[in-house]
């Protein structure tokens, strides 16, 4: 018998053998590719409005300080400026968390994140906001803003923020373990675990044990696009907000909770984004431009951030310390593993070391396994998503151990991988049983690829040291939240597709071929649109790697309900029964009748009302992702500088929809998993001001740094989604810190235990494990 | 009766008791029946009427979106695990508004 649960998912499953498609897997121009690529296509600060006004944030210099005043009247008498804003102007809200997205929000926490109330947390963090007639007045305004401070001793990492007697961020913070509420002010916001088996006789089995410590600093999505917002609060109290969001949906969400308003008096227009990579499923300057409005007596105003801004005042991802110890059989089966955890959160609770807790292991089948992770403040900014949270700093850890122990006993590292891997019926580390997933099926295409088969390379100067490493990684993606879609037959046989979920990544020509596969249509004769709030049903943030499993699934019930309707109308036009009409390929038919869809089109909007759908789903699913990489480099022991040479990311991605846009993510996650690996991280000065805020200190790679990443795509459907779809943005970020670590390893025979592995790291590595290198 | 899995920082009120066989059509019926038995365990899972929000419900290998409404089977498989990341969760949740 099937649960309630299995049912539901096996109502959309779909077999391998069952798959062909006409649309699917082929590559059609993207419908908004032209408009972006003649700069057409409109950002949120392309926003120009009659009288709008030009906002601007001023920022805490301190890293942990109790604000003592504010006095702002300085900055008003300004000519030109219009309105300041401070906590002041805010409610103070309840303690009260919520799930947002795939996380939590504490609302306190997210107002107080936006403006700081008695103290600021972090270099970078809110204080105040003007508007002005220009962006010039409002800077000048901001230097008249006289702010008193009372500095406080700051912690910037995990460990400093743990120790007994480090400053405490919040007063009222205790560490709560599932439920259970701690009694004294600390840093730690959460412990939780993941335990199985016996540690103890598992690592008695083992005939190697490897031990190690990783380090890792902080690093921010780097999306191109800097945030802003623009707002209208209208003479009718009704609020609009241009901005470029992961989700419409969620920042209306977020904004009325900090303006305590109902939601139905906010409207929501996502505009086109530049990245976003997680960083902007977070509310930063939607409701400062809507308070200035509205104190500015109802004129638009305009806020975009800086470079320095987006890298002091947003949501990176979590610095961490990871401890590993493993244990393997000399026939290379893993017999315990223990891993304690540490995720810096920034200045309120809510780093995403639960992600980073399912990551780290459940690739590999586990008996004996013990993993404890801590959530804990630091001055540092209040961390935000980045692809597959916590996931990469996780996998760093683990894929490095694991390719230790596979050369302390002398099994090729994707062999380790093979004897390990995790398949359907085994058990995650954290306790489900695992379904369809394609993990040993990447690992034995990327061990018979061009790449793996080939041999090394000689280095490209005598003395330097080439090596090759491999690592895998597992993401669980979010097959959930909530879809709304709706589908307009046009009487040209055309169809619009309206939708919620942000383009971020070619989402509406992967939900166009979708629909246009269902109905059995050209992806051309299908019109996507992204709309704002009012104009469509509910949709959670594009992250998650959710859209084109869950807004997909929205979008082909959708086209069923189409179906349905376009064989009652051919039904009436040729007065027979509508069970007796046929559907394929998009030609309705019934004994001798045959009408092409567009050709009904044509006829059904004859005094008989529109063919139209509106589906919302909020599916139970599953679309656990798995990749392995494989990657060459070059290291300079006189310099300490790697260079990637080769790069294969192979990786499960169930039916790839859009070929090419699945390349692309999988070779963008693997670009952006080699900047985390060899150059990004934050640099804090011993007052914890930020370093590196601009994008000459702070390292992202470029086209120049990298060889072409070549992505190859294993299909393993997903037996949830129709068309056997799995998440695919966020898997690749896992394993390049971990293969590019032990890539160095190959070459060097040092084992890398920070990140990133910058040349001074390296350099550090090769100086103080050069007499032990393996 | 479906199968319950107990956290590990919860086997501490269930005696080390890692698995249980419990009657009931939802998760709400299982983890009162459990909390009749182990007084505590509903209140460290549950704030009120709704799961802790760092907590991800997993049904049959399957992310649950109904919480204690969701309807399990028999042969169910009912998992608590960590959510990917938090928030502060000492304070009450509040996890049924949605626009």
């Amino acid at each position: 018998m099937e649960t309630p649960v299995a049912e539901q998912a096996k109502a959309t499953e779909v077999s391998v053998e069952e798959r062909h498609y006409n649309i699917i897997g082929t590559r059609p121009i993207r419908h908004d590719g032209a408009d972006k690529v003649t700069g057409k296509a409109l950002y949120g600060a392309d926003v120009r409005l009659n009288g709008m006004l030009y906002g601007k944030v001023l920022r805490s210099p301190h890293a942990h300080a109790r604000i003592l005043s504010i006095d702002v009247s300085r900055a008003l008498a300004l000519p030109g400026v219009k309105a300041v804003v401070t906590s002041a102007d805010l409610a103070t809200l309840d303690s009260v968390v919520s799930r947002v997205g795939e996380g939590a929000v504490n609302w306190r926490y997210l107002s107080n994140n936006i403006l700081a109330s008695d103290k600021v947390l972090y270099h970078g963090h809110a204080v105040a906001a003007v508007a002005a007639t220009s962006l010039n007045a409002a800077n000048e305004a901001l230097n008249l803003i006289d702010v008193q401070y009372e500095p406080l001793p700051c912690v910037i990492t995990a460990v400093q923020a743990m120790r007994p007697g480090a400053p405490i961020l919040l007063q009222e913070l205790r560490t709560n373990e599932l439920g259970a509420r701690g009694e004294i002010p600390t840093n730690i916001a959460s412990h939780d675990q993941n335990m199985r088996g016996d540690l103890e006789r598992g690592f008695a089995e083992a005939a190697v044990i490897v031990e190690r410590e990783f380090t890792t600093g902080i690093v921010h999505q780097g999306y191109i696009e800097p945030h802003t917002a623009t707002a209208v609060w209208g003479t009718d109290d009704q609020i609009t907000i241009w901005t470029s969001t992961q989700g419409a949906h969620d920042a209306r969400r977020q904004v009325a909770e900090v303006l305590q308003l109902p939601v139905s008096r906010i409207k929501v227009i996502p505009m086109e984004i530049g990245g976003g990579f997680g960083g902007k499923t977070v509310i930063y300057l939607e409701p400062v431009a809507a308070l200035l409005s509205w104190k500015s007596g109802n004129r638009p105003v305009q806020v975009t951030m800086s470079r320095f801004e987006v890298f002091a005042g947003t949501g990176p991802t979590s610095s961490s310390v990871i401890k590993v110890k493993m244990g393997s059989a000399s026939d290379g089966r893993i017999t315990a593993a223990q891993v304690t955890m540490a995720y810096a959160a920034g200045a309120f609770p809510g780093s995403p070391v639960g992600g980073a807790m399912s990551v780290i292991l459940n690739a590999y089948r586990m008996e004996n396994v013990q993993i404890d992770g801590y959530d804990v403040v630091t001055n540092t900014p209040r961390v935000a998503a980045y692809r597959a949270p916590g996931g990469t700093n996780a996998a760093f850890a683990s894929e490095s151990v694991i390719d230790e122990l596979a050369c302390k006993l002398g099994i090729d590292p994707l062999e380790m991988r093979r004897i390990n891997g995790a398949k359907e019926g085994d058990r995650r580390v954290d306790g489900p049983l695992i379904r369809r997933i394609g993990y040993l099926e990447t690992v034995e295409k990327a061990r018979a690829s061009a790449h793996y088969q080939s041999p090394l390379p000689a280095p490209s100067t005598p003395g330097l040291k080439v090596g090759r490493g491999v690592a895998s990684g597992w993401w669980g993606n979010w097959p959930g939240g909530t879809s709304s879609v709706s589908v307009i037959v046009n009487n040209d046989g055309t169809v619009n597709l309206i939708e919620g979920s942000t383009d971020i990544g070619g989402s509406r020509v992967a939900m166009a071929m979708q629909l246009a596969e269902t109905l059995g249509l050209q992806a051309a004769d299908i019109k996507p649109m992204v709309v704002d709030t009012d104009s469509v049903g509910y949709n959670d943030v594009t992250a998650g790697s959710r859209t084109t499993y869950s807004t997909g699934i929205a979008v082909h019930k959708a086209g069923l309900s189409i179906i349905q309707q376009m064989r009652e109308r051919a039904a009436q036009l040729w007065d027979v029964e509508s069970a007796s009409v046929d559907y394929a390929d998009g030609v309705i038919s019934s004994k001798d009748n045959h009408i092409g869809f567009k050709e009904l089109a044509r006829k059904v909007g004859d005094g008989d009302g529109n063919v139209v759908a509106s589906i919302s789903i909020s599916p139970n699913g599953d679309g656990v992702a798995l990749a392995t990489h494989i990657v060459d480099v070059e290291v300079d022991e006189e310099t300490g500088k790697v260079q990637i040479l080769r790069y294969t990311a192979v990786q499960d991605v169930g039916t790839a929809i859009h070929p090419a846009y699945v390349e692309g993510q999988i070779q963008g996650g693997a670009a952006q998993g080699i900047g985390w690996a060899l150059n990004e991280e934050y640099v804090y000065d011993q007052q914890g001001r930020l370093l590196n805020g601009s994008l000459l200190d702070y390292s992202i790679p470029t086209a120049l740094d990298l060889p072409m990443i070549e992505a190859v795509i294993v299909e393993v459907p997903n037996p949830t989604h129709p068309f056997g779809v799995r998440g695919v943005g966020e898997v690749p970020i896992v394993p390049p810190a971990g293969a590019v670590a032990n890539a160095i390893a190959n070459a060097t025979g040092v084992r890398m235990t920070v990140l990133p592995m910058s040349p001074q790291h390296v350099l550090e590595a090769l100086w103080t494990q050069g007499n032990e290198r393996v | 009766m479906a199968s319950v899995w107990i956290p590990s920082l919860l086997r501490d009120l269930t005696g080390g008791i890692v698995e249980f066989r419990v009657s009931g059509d939802t998760v709400n019926d299982l983890l009162n029946t459990l909390d009749e038995r182990y007084p505590g365990l509903r209140a460290r899972l549950c704030d009120k009427d709704a799961i802790r929000p760092n907590i991800a419900l997993v049904i049959d290998g399957l992310r649950s979106q109904k919480g204690l409404r969701e309807r399990v089977a028999a042969n169910s498989e009912v998992h608590f695990v960590p959510a990917i990341s938090g928030g502060n969760l000492n304070n009450k949740s509040d996890l049924c508004r949605m626009s």
